[in-house]
C-alpha cells in the first residue's frame, strides 16, 4: 500500500492546485457576472445573463474538451494546466454568480431606503450596504461549490492533466490493485473535502462576526 | 411672510388604481415642529416618503426650499428629476424609520461615521468627532462600539435619530419612530426627539401615534385621512375643539379605545 502513495501523493497536489486556482478564478467570476447580472448597463446584463445560461446548461466535460481541444484550431494554445482551470472556475462561476445574485437579492429594501436616505449613491449602497450583508449569505452555498468543484476536478485526466484521478487510474492498471487503490483514493478525495468545509466554516466564522448576537 | 420649506403643491400619488395621495396641499415652515396623525392607510407615510424620494409621485409638484424636489427645469418648464438633482435635494433632508433600518454589519460608530465620510467628504477624525457629540446627545456614548442588535429596540432608534442628524439635514422626517418599541422604551426615544424640538432651529416632520407627545412637541397637528389634510391646527386646537367630524371620531377612537 506504501508504494502507491507517492505517485498519488503527487496527484493529489495537482488536483489541490487546479481546486485552489480555479475557486480563485471561480469565485472571481461568480462577483463579475453576478453583479454585472443586477447591472443598469444593458451590455453588461446581457453578457453576464449569457454566461451563466450557457456555462450552466453545457456539461463541464464539453466546455473543457472545447477549449482544450477545439480552442487551438482556433489559434488559441494552451498547457492542460490552463485549459483546466479555466474550464472549472468557468463552470464554478456560472453556478456562483447566480449564488452572488441570489445573496444581493435576499437584502431587504428598506436596507436599500436607508442606504438612499443618507444620499448614499446606488453604487455605494451596493458595496457598503449590500454586499457586506450579503457576503455571509452566499459562504455556505460557496462553500459547497467548492467541493463541488473538488469533485469536478477528476474531469481533467480526460486531458491528459495528472491529477489524483490519474494517478490512480494508471496505478490500477499497472498493478490490478483496484481495492486498495480506490479506496486510497476515496479517503485521500475525503479529506482534501473535509479541508476545505473547515476553511469555509472558519470563513463563515469571521465574515459572519456581528450576526451573532450577545456578547462578541 | 414667514419662509415656508416645505410644500406640496395640489400632489397626488397612485399605486396602481389606489390613490393614496390626493390633490394634496400641505405646508411646512421652516424650524416648524409638525405631526401628523390620522387612521391607517391614510397616506401619512407616504407623504414623508415621498419627501425622502424613496416613492415618487404622479400629479403636482412638491418644493424642499423653494425648489422642485421631483423636477428640474428645462427651458421653462418642469420636468422630472434625474438622479443628480435628486442627490442634491436629498442632502436637506433625513429620515427616522419605524423599523430603525440601521446598518447591521457595522458597529454604531460606523453606523454614524460611514455617511458622512462616503458622501459629504468628511476625513473620518471629523466624522468620528460628530459621531461622538450624536452619541452624546442621545445618551449612548457607551454602547459606541457595538453592533445594533446588541442593542434594545430605544438604543437602536436613539442611534437611528444620530445617525440622520449626523448628515445636518434641515429637515428631519420621523414615521412612527416609537410604533416597534415595546411600551417601557418609548419614553427615551420621546425624550430625545422632544430634546430635539426643544434646543435646535431642525424643522421636523413626524407621524405618530403618541397623542400626548404630539400635543407637547408639535407646533401644529395635521390630520390626515384620505390621502389629504383633513384639519390642522394648533395641538390646543386639535386635541380640544377638532371642528371636523372626522378628526372627532378618529380622536374619540384613540384616546379612548375601551368605549
Ligand atoms: N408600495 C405600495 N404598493 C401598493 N400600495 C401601497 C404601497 N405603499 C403603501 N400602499 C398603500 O397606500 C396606503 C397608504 O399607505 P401609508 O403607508 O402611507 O399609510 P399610513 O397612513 O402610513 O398608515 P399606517 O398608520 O398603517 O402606517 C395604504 O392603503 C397602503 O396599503
Ligand atoms: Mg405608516
Amino acid at each position: 500500500m506504501w508504494d502507491y502513495l507517492p505517485a498519488l501523493m503527487q496527484g493529489a497536489w495537482i488536483t489541490l492546485e487546479l481546486t485552489f486556482w480555479s475557486t480563485l478564478a471561480g469565485a472571481f467570476c461568480s462577483f463579475f457576472f453576478g453583479l454585472g447580472r443586477g447591472s443598469r448597463n444593458l451590455l453588461l446584463k446581457s453578457v453576464s445573463v449569457a454566461y451563466i445560461e450557457v456555462f450552466r446548461g453545457t456539461s463541464l466535460l464539453v466546455q473543457m474538451f472545447w477549449i482544450f481541444f477545439a480552442l487551438p484550431l482556433m489559434g488559441v494554445r494552451m498547457s492542460p494546466m490552463t485549459a483546466g482551470i479555466l474550464a472549472l472556475s468557468l463552470n464554478i462561476g456560472a453556478y456562483g454568480a447566480e449564488v452572488v445574485r441570489g445573496a444581493i437579492q435576499s437584502v431587504i429594501r428598506s436596507q436599500y431606503e436607508a442606504a438612499k436616505a443618507l444620499n448614499f449613491t446606488p453604487r455605494q449602497a451596493l458595496w457598503f450596504i449590500a454586499l457586506p450583508q450579503a457576503l455571509p449569505e452566499m459562504l455556505p452555498p460557496f462553500g459547497n461549490l467548492i467541493i463541488q468543484n473538488l469533485k469536478d476536478t477528476a474531469l481533467v485526466s480526460l486531458i491528459t492533466l495528472s491529477d489524483l484521478a490519474f494517478r490512480a487510474e494508471s496505478l490500477r492498471n499497472l498493478t490490478q490493485d483496484s481495492t486498495t487503490i480506490y479506496t486510497l483514493v476515496l479517503f485521500m478525495y475525503f479529506g482534501m473535502a473535509l479541508m476545505l468545509t473547515a476553511i469555509m466554516k472558519l470563513l463563515e466564522r469571521r465574515v459572519g462576526r456581528w450576526r451573532g448576537t450577545g456578547a462578541r | 411672510m414667514t419662509d415656508t420649506l416645505v410644500k406640496f403643491d395640489r400632489v397626488t400619488k397612485r399605486f396602481g388604481d389606489f390613490t393614496v395621495l390626493k390633490d394634496l396641499d400641505f405646508e411646512v415652515k421652516k424650524g416648524e415642529k409638525v405631526t401628523i396623525i390620522g387612521p391607517s392607510g391614510s397616506g401619512k407615510s407616504t407623504v414623508l416618503r415621498v419627501l425622502m424620494t424613496l416613492e415618487p409621485i404622479n400629479e403636482g409638484v412638491v418644493y424642499v426650499d423653494g425648489r422642485p424636489l421631483w423636477h428640474e427645469e428645462k427651458n421653462g418648464r418642469l420636468v422630472p428629476a434625474g438622479e443628480a438633482h435628486l442627490r442634491e435635494m436629498r442632502r436637506s433632508l433625513g429620515m427616522v424609520f419605524q423599523q430603525f433600518n440601521l446598518f447591521p454589519h457595522m458597529t454604531v460608530r460606523r453606523n454614524l461615521i460611514e455617511a458622512p465620510v462616503r458622501v459629504l467628504g468628511l476625513s473620518r477624525k471629523e466624522a468620528n468627532k460628530r459621531a461622538e457629540e450624536l452619541l452624546a446627545m442621545v445618551g449612548l456614548t457607551d454602547q459606541a462600539d457595538k453592533y445594533p442588535q446588541q442593542l434594545s429596540g430605544g438604543q437602536q432608534q436613539r442611534v437611528g435619530i444620530a445617525r440622520a442628524l449626523a448628515m445636518r439635514p434641515q429637515v428631519l422626517l420621523f414615521d412612527e419612530p416609537t410604533s416597534a418599541l415595546d411600551p417601557e422604551l418609548v419614553g427615551d426615544v420621546l425624550k430625545v426627539i422632544q430634546q430635539l424640538a426643544e434646543e435646535h432651529d431642525l424643522t421636523m416632520l413626524l407621524v405618530t401615534h403618541e397623542m400626548d407627545f404630539a400635543r407637547q412637541i408639535s407646533d401644529r397637528v395635521c390630520f390626515f385621512d384620505q390621502g389629504t389634510v383633513c384639519e390642522e391646527g394648533p395641538p390646543e386646537q386639535i386635541f380640544k375643539t377638532p371642528k371636523n367630524q372626522r378628526t372627532r371620531e378618529f380622536l374619540h377612537a384613540v384616546l379612548h379605545p375601551n368605549e
